[in-house]
């Protein structure tokens, strides 16, 4: 298979997976605007989605205060914003159809049908009237467009670069909500030396083209309004919102935001305590948004493109997942989470990179 | 002007006979049947993605990616005309290939004083890197699109013509194939009531004449597309190709040349390309021998060529072969290279350069069509009767300034076909375009590529330029 194409179906398949992600944690962020809270929480939630990504000093370069309709606007429909959905949502059918040919006719046909819809829903201001609905449909059609892939791919090279490119996409996310969520939180075994995020390479990033301005103009009235009752009733409130019930809403929240609310009391049929979320989305092989998962994915489509001068990167691979294999969690947090997670989005970086450099751009003729 | 020539209608009463079914059927179709049938292609199409770019079009991710109009209708076309046409064709493509390596071998037509020396060596599209080498089964241009009219004549009857040859990259085979598909969904009871000859396979005919003409030592001919990339405004057609025949669809970056061979970057290390179906123009194709400023082609690659190891289709130089400064003389050739009398009619022709010509092209520039021997996609080109006193002396003053640039024919009254528009169903003009593929032997599917010319009394099907497409039928006896 041509390198080049190998490159547009592994980013093909990153933004998709990175536009599900987006709407994901926006969907969380919104449905935790509607609760009673107080202002300061508010605001470190929508603050936390941006640092996940990366971007707020985009944002407050841009955009200055941090309200939940800026954050919202910024994250769906902003095409300067590189991660935003609707930017996402591009750049996976504009590398899909770079390589339509390569594609089923139904893989394809998904992707280009899902940017024609979101055109749709922009254009209606679905994605303000009813977020909630939207960022659904948003999570669906990247079902969708897996689904699809297995479900119509021949398994040759073409389907394991797609792979490789969804599960190292989600292991990044999920390790970066990780790292956000807990830190949020500021709890025990979280690590010292908190503060701005560091040694952290650049998010992975960009095929993506701007696009031309496209306004918003209605607002999220009710996460607005509910962010300032909440303001008004708890005026006096705890601000730093450590309280168990805080907590609760905390840890469900993003159990939900990786379809692990259900799974979490599954398997360990107890209250959400934050070394077991940790636990679960770290090491549980069986999680499918877990690190370990998602490695588990990476190692074994990686092992049937494997070529003369990979040997590197898959044993990268390899030692990555080994780690999470056998790693324990009391271990993790005896370290740092922080520290860990840190470390882990390094070393997935490498593996982007060298995948890169052993499949995908090969450097010499 | 004489009277039209309507494909479906010999006069207001009388439906041809070709058209009966789809007339009987057409008229039992509820009134809002065919808006809502023409909505449902359009989303299909838009679905698909069956688009082309237009050029110059600010790209915001899809306002340069335009649907060509797909109209219901069919252009339908009886055996007993495909098959006198289809002889025609193979006639005159087969010819046009030996022109073709008779121009960079010995220029025997030259020497019979057929075609005038400078007609070939003055001509841009001329390549004389190409003098002397063999190309396998000295075939060139192994994909042609031959564009076809019917023009009323006076009594009312109709006599198709070839409006021009294209054997460089001709386009548009992709819209022939989705039309039949999308026709066949929309309305399936039509192809169980007509025995419509199938195009479906041409993709499987046109891999067998690609690996037909693969450098002769090479058993199993890695074939691959050459596409300048997907701002090509044919990018759908490259893409869909590839995919069809199971090949894969290469960039210029894609390609490098070593030790006289041409090999393709992939992830499992340099394989080795034998034959490059090429969707980009001779000019981009190598930067070390042609526009060096080009990054959609391959450096080295006339070389590998020249050496007998690859294979290009179509060959590089067959543009001498389809100017319109070469068309004159195709009915001349095919007896000189065939012994035969033409099949097909070529349209009177008058050439500027000639003292004769340019005089009478010049006392009746309102009945004519001049155009630029070079023009291309309707582009510099005088319509006559059509156009206003002062276009028509600007172009005096152009012809006069440069009569070997221009050639002039009669304004011919193309034929019509039912269309269906805004306002119901209306005559509008057309043309086909049938492919033929030339390698180890000539073959073709029934029918081709019908373009209409949407906007009333235009003449103009071409698609960058307002043009549609609908579906062609060939009715099998």
């Amino acid at each position: 298979m041509l390198s080049r194409t190998a490159d547009h179906l592994f980013w093909m398949a990153r933004y998709m997976e990175r536009a599900e992600n987006t709407a994901r944690m926006l969907d969380v962020n919104y449905q935790m605007s509607l609760l009673p809270q107080s202002v300061e929480a508010a605001e470190k939630g929508w603050k936390g989605l941006l640092s996940i990504s990366e971007l707020s000093g985009d944002y407050a370069k841009r955009h200055g205060a941090v309200t939940p309709r800026g954050v919202m606007d910024y994250m769906v429909g902003d095409p300067k914003n590189g991660s935003s959905i609707r930017s996402c949502l591009m750049a996976a059918r504009e590398n899909a159809r770079a390589v339509r040919g390569t594609l089923t006719t139904e893989v394809w046909e998904t992707q280009n049908q899902t940017w024609l819809e979101f055109q749709r829903m922009v254009a209606t201001n679905a994605f303000e009237r009813t977020p909630s609905d939207a960022f659904e449909w948003v999570k669906f059609r990247s079902h969708l467009s897996r689904g699809v892939t297995v479900g119509t791919m021949l398994q040759d090279e073409a389907f394991h670069f797609l792979r490789i490119g969804s599960f190292l996409e989600r292991a990044d996310n999920t390790a970066r909500l990780l790292d956000v969520k807990f830190h949020a939180v500021e709890t025990e075994f979280f690590g010292a030396g908190l503060g701005p995020r560091m040694g952290q390479s650049q998010r992975a990033g960009g095929q993506v083209q701007s696009l031309g301005g496209m306004t918003q103009s209605q607002g999220f009235a009710a996460a607005e309004a509910a962010a300032e009752g909440s303001a008004a009733a708890n005026g006096n409130g705890n601000g730093n919102g450590r309280d168990i019930e805080y907590d609760f809403y905390h840890w469900s929240a993003i159990l939900r935001s990786v379809s692990g609310f259900e799974v979490y009391r599954k398997v360990y049929r107890n209250v959400i305590r934050p070394e077991k979320v940790a636990e679960l989305l770290i090491l549980r092989a069986d999680m499918p948004r877990s690190l370990a998962a998602c490695m588990q994915e990476v190692m074994s489509n990686l092992h049937f493109v494997a070529n003369e001068q990979s040997k590197d990167t898959l044993r990268l691979a390899g030692r990555l997942r080994a780690d999470l294999q056998y790693g324990r969690i009391d271990e993790i947090l005896a370290t740092g989470l922080h520290a860990f997670l840190t470390q882990f989005l390094e070393r997935v970086n490498t593996l982007g990179v060298g995948i890169s450099r052993d499949f995908l751009v090969p450097v010499a003729a | 002007m004489g009277p039209g020539f309507d494909e479906m209608r010999a006069d207001t009463a009388t439906v041809r006979e070709h058209y009966l079914g789809y007339d009987r059927w057409l008229a039992q179709q509820p009134g809002d049947a065919m808006r809502m049938r023409r909505e449902e292609a359009e989303v299909i199409f838009r679905r698909v993605g069956i688009t082309f770019a237009v050029y110059g079009a600010k790209d915001d991710g899809s306002g340069s990616e335009r649907l060509i109009p797909f109209d219901l209708i069919p252009r339908v076309i009886p055996a007993h005309e495909w098959n006198e046409m289809e002889r025609g064709l193979r006639q005159r493509v087969t010819a046009l290939n030996r022109f073709i390596h008779d121009v960079y071998h010995e220029q025997e037509i030259v020497k019979a004083g057929i075609v005038p020396a400078e007609q070939i060596t003055r001509n841009a599209q001329y390549r004389p890197e190409m003098k002397g080498v063999a190309v396998v089964g000295g075939v060139y241009s192994h994909i042609a699109g031959i564009d076809i009219v019917r023009a009323a004549n006076a009594d009312g009857s109709g006599t198709y013509y070839v409006l021009e040859d294209n054997l460089r990259v001709p386009s548009g085979v992709s819209y022939m194939l989705e039309n039949r598909k999308m026709m066949m969904r929309l309305f399936p009871e039509l192809f169980s009531q007509h025995r419509v000859a199938p195009v479906a396979h041409y993709p499987d005919l046109l891999l067998e004449t690609l690996r037909s003409v693969a450098p002769t030592a090479v058993n199993e001919p890695t074939v691959v597309v050459l596409t300048p990339g997907m701002f090509n405004s044919a990018y759908f057609e490259h893409a869909f190709l590839a995919q069809q025949m199971g090949i894969e669809l290469v960039e210029g970056q894609d390609l490098y040349v070593k030790d006289n061979f041409v090999y393709m970057r992939t992830t499992q290390g340099p394989k080795r390309v034998d034959v490059i179906y090429r969707r980009v123009d001779d000019d981009f194709l190598d930067p070390k021998a042609f526009r060096s400023d080009s990054t959609l082609g391959c450096a080295g690659l006339l070389d590998v060529y020249r050496a007998g190891n690859i294979a290009l289709s179509n060959a590089i130089g067959t543009g001498v072969a389809d100017d319109k400064s070469i068309y004159p003389y195709v009915p001349k050739m095919i007896e000189f290279y065939l012994g035969e009398k033409p099949i097909l009619n070529n349209v009177p022709t008058y050439q500027c350069r000639k003292p004769e010509d340019l005089a009478y092209v010049l006392d009746n520039l309102a009945k004519l069509v001049v155009k630029e021997v070079h023009g291309a996609g309707g582009y510099g080109m005088l319509v006559g009767p059509a156009s206003t006193r002062q276009e028509i002396e600007d172009f005096r003053a152009a012809v006069i300034a440069d009569p070997e640039r221009y050639i002039a024919q009669p304004t011919l009254s193309l034929s019509t076909c039912p269309t269906f528009i805004e306002s119901g169903i209306a005559p509008r003009h057309i043309d086909l375009r049938p492919f033929v593929l030339s390698g180890k032997t000539v073959q073709m599917v029934p029918g081709g590529l019908t373009r209409v010319a949407l906007k009333e009394g235009s003449l103009v099907v071409n698609s960058s330029q307002g043009g549609g497409t609908k579906d062609t039928w060939v009715l099998e006896a």
